[in-house]
């Protein structure tokens, strides 16, 4: 301690200071991302972790080359200014075959290693490939209507409208299609979306770790009523899911094809509800276009041919 | 008689685009009443709307943009307001409105801003970087021209006439069919883009004619600038990609005007087919956006760091390899159709390939400014500022070239945060950068610099404040086109969004106010040798502003750098080279063809959206008839004598001797 008292508490001082402020620093920002993590970034199952797994381990490879890029840009424009006396002048300097190697390198590298991360993940991740698991999966198949969501619950021949209640640890296979527009199928918190299209059928395999609420939502822009096209997702206990398919067989309307077309004609903002019953081969009858494809706009301003609008 | 066209189709009952059409067309009627009045419709029309002068059609085009680009600007600062209010709310623009903002918004700005911003740039400046005297088909320069200006217009008319689609920027069937869209707004779509398509076409078909064949003796392919091997890329793209725009719209017209199935739910229709062709044109777009930016970026930073650009040969490859890769990725704009993991994991792998040359291209650059004397002019900054915003926009765009990653940001705000991303940090500050740069070639004055400055902080700082929330927005789920939500998480970062959009907002205003400025002070900004930056290419070889004819005498080229080559030799003599013997000059007489062209083309448009059709007859007649009058004349070009060539040219010479001699005082 060779310097001054007074210096020294005061560069001590200062120090803890900033120390202090670091704290509430990573403090805060630790606050901040536990209380509101984004959805992509709250995993709730299998394939959402994967895909959030994914997504960062291409983002660190990426910032590796990202970050000493954007620094080396602002360092070299900086040191070099033209009223820097200091800084080298090489008014010529345009070529260097080992600078070009490495140019040339780097981001090949980086290429060559992310390829094989979209190489495994891509088949690891492929939303039909059912996922590992011994328990049974639970079928459910997804129309997307204008605008709202309809899950057939084959198997228990029952069928909700903007609610999907699942069973959690349970593997879902959705069996995926539109009755008239794109659309694509989405909870975030579960992971990888999917397009809906009329007369196709795709599938989705997602898994619910433990019980919990999701928002769900149409990631394809449908129409004027797309805003209001999300829906809740409810995994539950194995009880609680069975006690939910009971209550809902025991009340409600039905769904067949005479009921259909009511549904699908075009509505905004469609409140849930469940059908007590539901067709068998009613989603294969939409799929195969043996019932017609969902009704555009009927009415507008001041004819539908010029501006239709729709009804509310 | 009129078709579907009645006066119901005027909103007289929708205040918002009451009162925007009649601020237009109020500003229209104005603008036009005091070109009338002050007697400048002969000018305007001998000098500017019949011009078949590159640089003339290159100035409109750049216009064109930036008055598009306010329309357009326009339209996002409603989506983002009408975003911010519409939590748990409908917010102020009902679904069927907000739905025709948005579809208006990205037609806007990648046709009639983008395509027209790059355009004008290239048309300007390739024939003066080539030494050549103008473009290859100077007629169909300006029947390209205004062909774009129609597709504009038709676009803007859809304000007040009907409605626009509302089946976004990209019409996906079955939403753009008939049955899902029977209004007008997709066929005011597809006509628009049908029309400036072509024009797009012609323009690209000019350009790489140009570019391959008109050069100045001495001009190598590996002499031409940056810039030159990025138009010749972009417009090739131009060239193979248009006609697949121009066929996908026919089929989905023909779909819509005469029952036809391609890609209906009925009848064996396919939408996937759609999508896969609207891409197979939209990422080449990309790329013909971005190509020439980065040619910009080159001029500027080597002309600012008073430098060759560094890696020449490299940069050709880079560029010529995403010409060709930008062929192959066009999948990744839908991994999550299902097509199965093979098919992702290769335009994955494609996608990101195309990382390579582009890296590089960033490398270079850096390399550029390294051991150069940086000079933070106006446009430098802008290049600054897009090499850090465009490398993280990059970064993202290869994110979501990772399938399983792609399967939880597609469609999403993350998606408009990228792609906002490249395209402002990339393409339109390139169009700002290049615009800076080459104004004073253009008007002979250059652009208040304080001014330039600030507008591009505000751009920069609003471009991050409103878009780096929609990187978080994607990550908590929110999907794009969104009208109302009420989710709370969301409602922070969507303020925010806003708040960004504000800044930029000034940015724009303060834009607006550096022209006028700089109008104002034209006389101290004047730029009297042609040569304002101390730059490298042909274009500062002439005056400022050039003359028609560009050269008095073209120059022969004998490096990569012409005229810095050319200017050296000037310094260390301390004397011009000696004066070149003048001859007449040969230039192609103005013709009003693609004026009227455009005049029916808007005509017919306008006619096949509501079903006119007698009016669709006789514009096509019309318009064919114009064609015969101008392919059946006879003169088509007329001659600036020897004397006034000698005149031009004396008076820049001795405009640049000055500076010589007062060079040589200084020493």
């Amino acid at each position: 301690m060779t310097a001054r008292p007074g210096r020294s508490d005061d560069a001590r001082a200062r120090w803890r200071q900033v120390h202090e402020t670091g704290r509430y620093v990573a403090v805060l920002s630790v606050l901040f991302l536990s209380s509101c993590k984004p959805a992509v970034l709250d995993p709730r199952g299998p394939v959402s972790l994967a895909n959030e797994t994914i997504l960062l381990d291409s983002l660190v490879i990426m910032l590796a080359i990202v970050v000493p890029t954007i620094i080396a840009t602002l360092g070299f424009a900086w040191w070099f200014r033209a009223s820097n006396t200091k800084a080298a002048y090489w008014p010529t300097w345009a070529y260097s075959g080992q600078l070009e190697l490495i140019v040339w390198s780097i981001p090949l590298m980086v290429i060559i290693l992310l390829g094989g991360v979209i190489w495994i993940g891509s088949h690891e991740l492929d939303p039909a490939t059912p996922l590992a698991s011994s328990t049974r999966p639970l079928e459910v198949q997804v129309v997307s209507l204008d605008w709202k969501w309809l899950f057939i619950y084959p198997e228990q021949h029952i069928a909700s409208v903007n609610q999907l209640v699942v069973p959690a640890g349970v593997p879902i296979h959705f069996s995926l299609t539109s009755a008239s527009v794109m659309n694509a199928f989405f909870i975030p918190q579960l992971g990888s979306m999917i397009y809906t299209m009329n007369g196709m059928t795709t599938h989705l395999n997602l898994l619910a770790d433990a019980p919990g609420d999701f928002m769900g939502l149409s990631s394809d822009y449908s129409g004027d009523g797309f805003s209001g096209m999300h829906f809740a997702v409810h995994a539950e206990t194995a009880e609680a899911f069975n006690a939910w398919v009971k209550a809902t067989q025991a009340d409600g309307p039905s769904l067949n094809r005479q009921t259909y077309p009511d549904l699908a004609t075009q509505s905004i903002d469609t409140k849930p509800f469940t059908y007590r019953s539901a067709e068998p081969g009613l989603f294969r009858a939409i799929t195969s276009r043996e019932l017609p494809p969902g009704p555009g706009p009927r009415s507008g301003r001041p004819d539908s041919s010029v501006s239709p609008r729709t009804e509310r | 008689m009129l078709g579907k066209l009645s006066w119901a189709a005027v909103p007289f009952d929708q205040p918002i685009p009451m009162a925007a059409s009649a601020v237009v067309a109020c500003v229209m009627f104005g603008v036009l009443a005091w070109v009338v009045l002050k007697g400048h419709l002969p000018y305007l029309w001998n000098e500017w709307i019949t011009s078949v002068d590159h640089k003339r059609i290159g100035v409109m085009y750049c216009l064109l943009a930036m008055v598009m680009l306010l329309r357009g600007f326009t339209d996002a600062i409603m989506m983002r307001s009408q975003q911010a209010l519409a939590f748990h709310s409908p917010g102020y623009l009902p679904p069927e409105h907000y739905d025709q903002i948005f579809s208006a918004h990205g037609t806007l700005m990648i046709f009639f801003v983008a395509m027209p911003f790059i355009i004008g740039l290239m048309n300007f400046v390739v024939p003066l970087q080539l030494g050549i005297r103008d473009v290859a088909f100077p007629t169909l320069n300006s029947v390209g021209f205004w062909l774009t200006a129609s597709g504009a217009l038709l676009v803007n008319i859809s304000l007040v006439v009907g409605e626009f689609s509302r089946a976004t920027w990209l019409p996906y069937p079955p939403l753009s069919e008939l049955a899902y869209s029977p209004g007008v707004g997709v066929d005011y779509y597809c006509w628009a883009i049908q029309i400036s398509g072509v024009g797009t076409l012609l323009s690209g078909v000019n350009l790489v004619t140009t570019v391959l064949k008109m050069h100045a003796p001495g001009m190598t392919y590996l002499r031409m600038p940056m810039f030159c091997w990025t138009t010749l890329a972009a417009n090739l793209l131009i060239v193979a990609a248009f006609p697949i725009l121009t066929a996908t719209l026919a089929m989905l017209l023909l779909d819509r005007y005469l029952g036809f199935h391609f890609f209906t739910n009925e009848a064996g229709g396919n939408m996937m087919m759609f999508v896969n062709l609207i891409w197979a044109w939209g990422h080449p777009e990309v790329y013909i956006l971005i190509l020439p930016a980065f040619g910009i970026y080159s001029e500027v930073i080597s002309t600012f760091s008073g430098k060759p650009l560094f890696g020449y040969r490299s940069m050709v490859i880079a560029t010529m390899a995403i010409c060709i890769l930008a062929f192959m990725v066009w999948l990744h704009h839908f991994f999550t159709m299902g097509a199965g993991a093979d098919v992702n994991a290769f335009f994955g792998i494609m996608t990101t390939i195309i990382a390579v040359p582009t890296g590089v291209k960033i490398f270079n650059w850096l390399f550029t400014m390294f051991a150069g004397r940086v000079v933070f002019s106006t446009a430098l900054l802008w290049s600054l500022g897009f090499m850090v915003t465009f490398v993280v926009g990059g970064m993202t765009g290869v994110l979501l070239a990772v399938p399983p990653a792609d399967f939880v940001l597609h469609n999403s705000l993350f998606l408009v945060a990228h792609f906002h991303n490249v395209l402002i940090g990339g393409m339109l500050f390139g169009c700002f950068a290049g615009y800076t740069y080459w104004f004073p070639k253009a008007f002979g004055f250059r652009l208040h610099e304080g001014l330039g400055k600030a507008a591009f902080w505000c751009w920069t700082i609003g471009f991050y404040v409103a878009f780096m929330p929609l990187y978080v927005l994607g990550l908590e789920g929110m999907t794009r086109r969104m009208q109302h939500y009420d989710v709370p998480e969301w409602r922070p970062w969507v303020l925010l969004a806003a708040v960004g959009a504000v800044i930029i907002m000034a940015g724009i205003i303060l834009q607006i106010t550096q022209l006028v400025v700089s109008i104002r002070h034209r006389e101290e900004l004047r730029d009297d040798t042609g040569d304002p930056w101390n730059g490298r290419s042909l274009e500062w070889a002439t005056a400022s502003p050039p003359p028609a004819f560009n050269f008095a005498v073209l120059p022969t080229i004998s490096s990569e750098e012409a005229y810095w080559d050319l200017k050296q030799r000037a310094i260390q003599q301390s004397l011009l080279s000696p004066e070149p013997s003048y001859d007449d000059v040969e230039m192609p007489r103005n013709s009003p063809t693609g004026f009227i062209c455009a005049f029916f083309a808007t005509m017919m448009g306008f006619a096949l959206i509501w079903h006119i059709w007698w009016l669709v007859g006789v514009a096509f007649v019309g318009a064919f008839a114009t064609f015969v009058v101008f392919a059946w004349r006879d003169h088509d070009e007329y001659v600036i004598p020897v004397e006034t060539v000698a005149r031009i040219d004396r008076a820049n010479r001795a405009a640049r001797t000055k500076v010589l001699s007062r060079m040589r005082a200084a020493r």
